[in-house]
């Protein structure tokens, strides 16, 4: 007869299994049969948080640097609450977590009981599925399905609820079996004929646009790298999503930049005026489309996407691949490379116009900002936070707001995986858990927070956790003392009524990192912020960046609501300039 | 137009609305109803009916009906996302008007009233297949079998006829012919 386990340590063993070296969670009563376990397996490392959120948030920072999936533990009731934001977040950005919640035993199931909370009905709509494990037999399965389902089709959180009791009972453990299936919700089955049609539309374009989004990261460093030789191979302009940045190298000069809201001139306007659009991995988000009924307008429109729901969910497309789009992409290329057909040669006379068009659009230069010598510009600190950090291997993440966009648009990412920012849902708070995620991920790695002060003001205990685990993570906080973009759009929109968005009670950041056992540094002039990067980057311990920037200061460009791609707002160069000719002030 | 104040765009034109009745597989396992309800609240989807039974006790298989509205997109978007949920096996789904389906939902009526009424109230059911399932000197129970607008009208015809109560089924639905769902 093989071996009996507790539900404990079947949860181990699963872990181990799946090749899971950390956690990230918080004990409490309905976990502690797991706790008590976690000192017969040495293999596996927890990392303390301080909030369940900021366990979530640090798995995710672990997931999404290291492509490996996150995998949380927490008690029951407030445990398993406090966790729902980054289960949500890990939801809408399709990051894939395993979270372990306790649960009380099962007799008190549904007698409110303490710390008891209808767990996985919470959880239901921010997964891709639960489970209430309520008999022992069905854990090693669920485990491993559980870690499948997370990882697989399009990643996402799932939640594995385990009453104390069920931690406690006893049976035989089983490993995981090979390519389980689950009712055949991973599709990759796309075929030759939608190739051969792509490559039919691509070479008949004469103003295409590629569009990627995260997709291309999920899929994998493989997926970029093919994409780089899928660019270089056609000559195709490419432009990416928030999600999607370090896909394709930054700096590159097929790269138009980020698009959408807060996306450059050249890119929002490729997206308008193109005749051929080519979605890979990006699902037409909101912040992305602008005006649904004029997003661009003139062109044949491809979706290559894993999620066949994505297809179709916003912006009806002329064809559809549904796949991974690494295997899309390898695809594509093989086709055209067998086919001999060198677009850039073939459609030079084409694209090459294409090309003019988008380098007059380029001299708008849209990013730019009035620079100050006596204050600090949020983008100008950016700017020199990349200079100085470009030369290593550099992971950034943010939390949600001005300071977000400033870093999307003035750091220039090279590779996938470095950057960890809350796109879809827009958690503030974000910021700070997934550094020390994607610290605990590389450890040898510079991993630099760009954050705004109200952001980190919502997880700053989890600086302790840095400080406990010698994570020498850098929070830059852009501090202009108000909620920044609240603050834009009351001003754009709500006639300067700046309701409730500034910080009148703001700690010492500086004091503040010495309490929790930090570094913290502080710039208040232009002249001085280059040397005080450098002594953050210097130093290895964790570091509380305070970086006083021009309090007014707006993100530009940006896509006033309901307005199409091609009547962006430019920055403050273009304002005066219009203000002038009197064109574009209706557009404020 | 005033200026829009929202974050968000402004909502544009919807298509017509079409009727469609899905039928969705699903392992018959606890939560499995709430996780299709709450796909169907949490997206907006608007559920007309529902009806939902084992259908296959070896392979622990259960039927659920859902009667709904939508847009042409908004049908293919919820197809869509019920094959992404994990126990959903198979997902039909058919337009109210599609003559090789049937669909019939099923109504107790209980009329309270003379001997009379209660013939006359059995006489106005003849259409529907009435099954008696229950008589005594003043009430009657009556089984029908009928669609949807039929039980509507049967509900407003026999109201004079002394009818109290109305306990009523989502629709199912059956291919015609030799045909399965695929």
């Amino acid at each position: 007869m093989s071996k009996l386990y507790s539900g404990a340590e079947i949860v181990f063993k699963c872990l181990e299994d799946q090749g899971v070296e950390f956690i990230f969670g918080y004990p409490g009563g309905a976990v502690l049969p797991i706790y008590d376990e976690l000192k017969n397996h040495p293999s596996i490392k927890h990392i303390l948080v301080r909030h369940e959120q900021g366990a979530g948030h640090a798995a995710e920072g672990y997931a999404r640097s290291s492509g490996k999936p996150g995998v949380v533990l927490v008690t029951s009731g407030p445990g398993a609450t406090n966790v729902v934001t980054a289960l949500t977040d890990a939801y809408m950005d399709s990051v894939p977590l395993v979270c372990i919640s306790g649960q009380v035993p099962t007799h008190l199931i549904g007698t409110d009981a303490f710390q008891e909370c209808d767990t996985t009905g919470i959880t239901r709509p921010c997964t891709k599925h639960n489970w209430l494990v309520k008999d022992i037999n069905d854990l090693p399965r669920i485990m491993h399905e559980a870690f499948i389902v997370a990882t697989t089709g399009r990643p996402g959180p799932v939640l594995v609820d385990i009453p104390k009791d069920v931690q406690f009972a006893k049976t035989k453990y089983s490993k995981p079996k090979k390519e389980k299936k689950i009712n055949g919700k991973v599709s990759n089955g796309f075929n030759q004929k939608d190739i051969d049609q792509l490559i039919n539309l691509m070479s008949k374009a004469s103003k295409p646009v590629f569009y990627t989004g995260g997709g291309v990261i999920n899929s994998g460093p493989k997926a970029s790298e093919l994409l780089r030789e899928l660019i270089s191979l056609t000559g195709f302009p490419i432009t990416s999503t928030l999600q999607g940045l370090g896909a394709y190298p930054g700096d590159d000069n097929q790269f138009l930049g980020m698009l959408g809201m807060h996306g450059t001139y050249e890119a929002n306007n490729a997206m308008h005026d193109c005749d051929l659009l080519i979605n890979i991995g990006a699902r037409f988000d909101d912040r992305i489309t602008g005006k649904i009924d004029e997003f661009s307008p003139k062109s044949k429109k491809v979706h290559i996407d894993i999620d066949p729901s994505s297809i179709n969910k916003i912006v009806k497309v002329d064809l559809s691949i549904v796949g991974d789009v690494g295997d899309v992409i390898r695809s594509i290329t093989k086709t055209l490379k067998n086919k001999n057909l060198n677009l850039e040669k073939s459609n030079k006379q084409k694209i090459s116009k294409w090309w003019q068009q988008i380098q007059k659009w380029r001299t708008k230069d849209s990013l730019n900002f009035i620079n100050s010598d006596t204050i600090i510009k949020p983008q100008h600190a950016v700017q020199r936070l990349y200079e100085l950090t470009k030369n290593q291997d550099t992971y950034i993440t943010t939390e949600v707001g001005q300071h977000q966009m400033w870093a999307a648009q003035h750091y220039k990412f090279n590779k996938p995986n470095r950057w960890m920012t809350s796109g879809g849902l827009g958690t503030m708070g974000y910021g700070l858990p997934a550094a020390v995620g994607v610290q605990i991920a590389h450890p040898k790695k510079l991993v630099v927070d760009i954050a705004g002060e109200a952001s980190i003001l919502m997880t700053m205990q989890e600086i302790s956790t840095a400080v406990q685990y010698n994570l020498p993570i850098k929070i830059f906080i852009l501090n202009n003392q108000y909620m920044g973009m609240v603050r834009q759009w009351q001003e754009l929109l709500h006639e300067k009524n700046y309701s409730e968005s500034y910080s009148k009670a703001l700690p010492d950041f500086v004091k503040l990192a010495e309490a929790y056992g930090c570094i913290g540094i502080r710039a208040k002039k232009p002249n001085e912020l280059d040397e005080k990067i450098q002594e953050m980057i210097d130093v290895d311990r964790p570091v509380i960046f305070d970086c006083h920037v021009d309090q007014d200061e707006n993100c530009f460009p940006m896509i006033p609501s309901g307005k199409p791609h091609n009547q962006m707002l430019l920055g403050p160069k273009d304002q005066e300039k219009n203000k002038i000719t009197g064109k574009g002030k209706a557009l404020v | 137009m005033a200026q829009s104040k929202s974050a968000y765009s402004i909502p544009t034109k919807t298509g017509k609305l079409d009727t469609h009745i899905f039928v969705v597989w699903v392992d018959n396992e606890a939560g499995v109803l709430a996780r299709v309800v709450g796909l169907f609240s949490g997206r907006g989807y608007n559920i007309e009916s529902l009806a939902v039974a084992e259908v296959d006790h070896k392979n622990n298989l259960s039927r659920v009906t859902i009667v709904t509205t939508g847009t042409p997109e908004v049908i293919e978007q919820i197809a869509l996302q019920l094959k992404k949920l994990v126990p959903v096996h198979k997902v039909a789904n058919f337009k109210r008007e599609d003559k090789k389906v049937i669909f019939k939902e099923m109504a107790l009526l209980k009329i309270v009233g003379s001997q009379i009424k209660i013939k006359k109230a059995l006489n106005t059911c003849k259409k529907f297949n009435p099954v008696v399932l229950d008589k005594t000197n003043k009430s009657i129970v009556i089984q029908i079998t009928a669609l949807r607008r039929e039980i509507d009208i049967m509900g407003k015809n026999l109201k004079p006829l002394g009818l109290v109560s109305v306990s009523r089924t989502g629709a199912v639905a059956m291919t015609r012919g030799a045909e399965i769902f695929n």
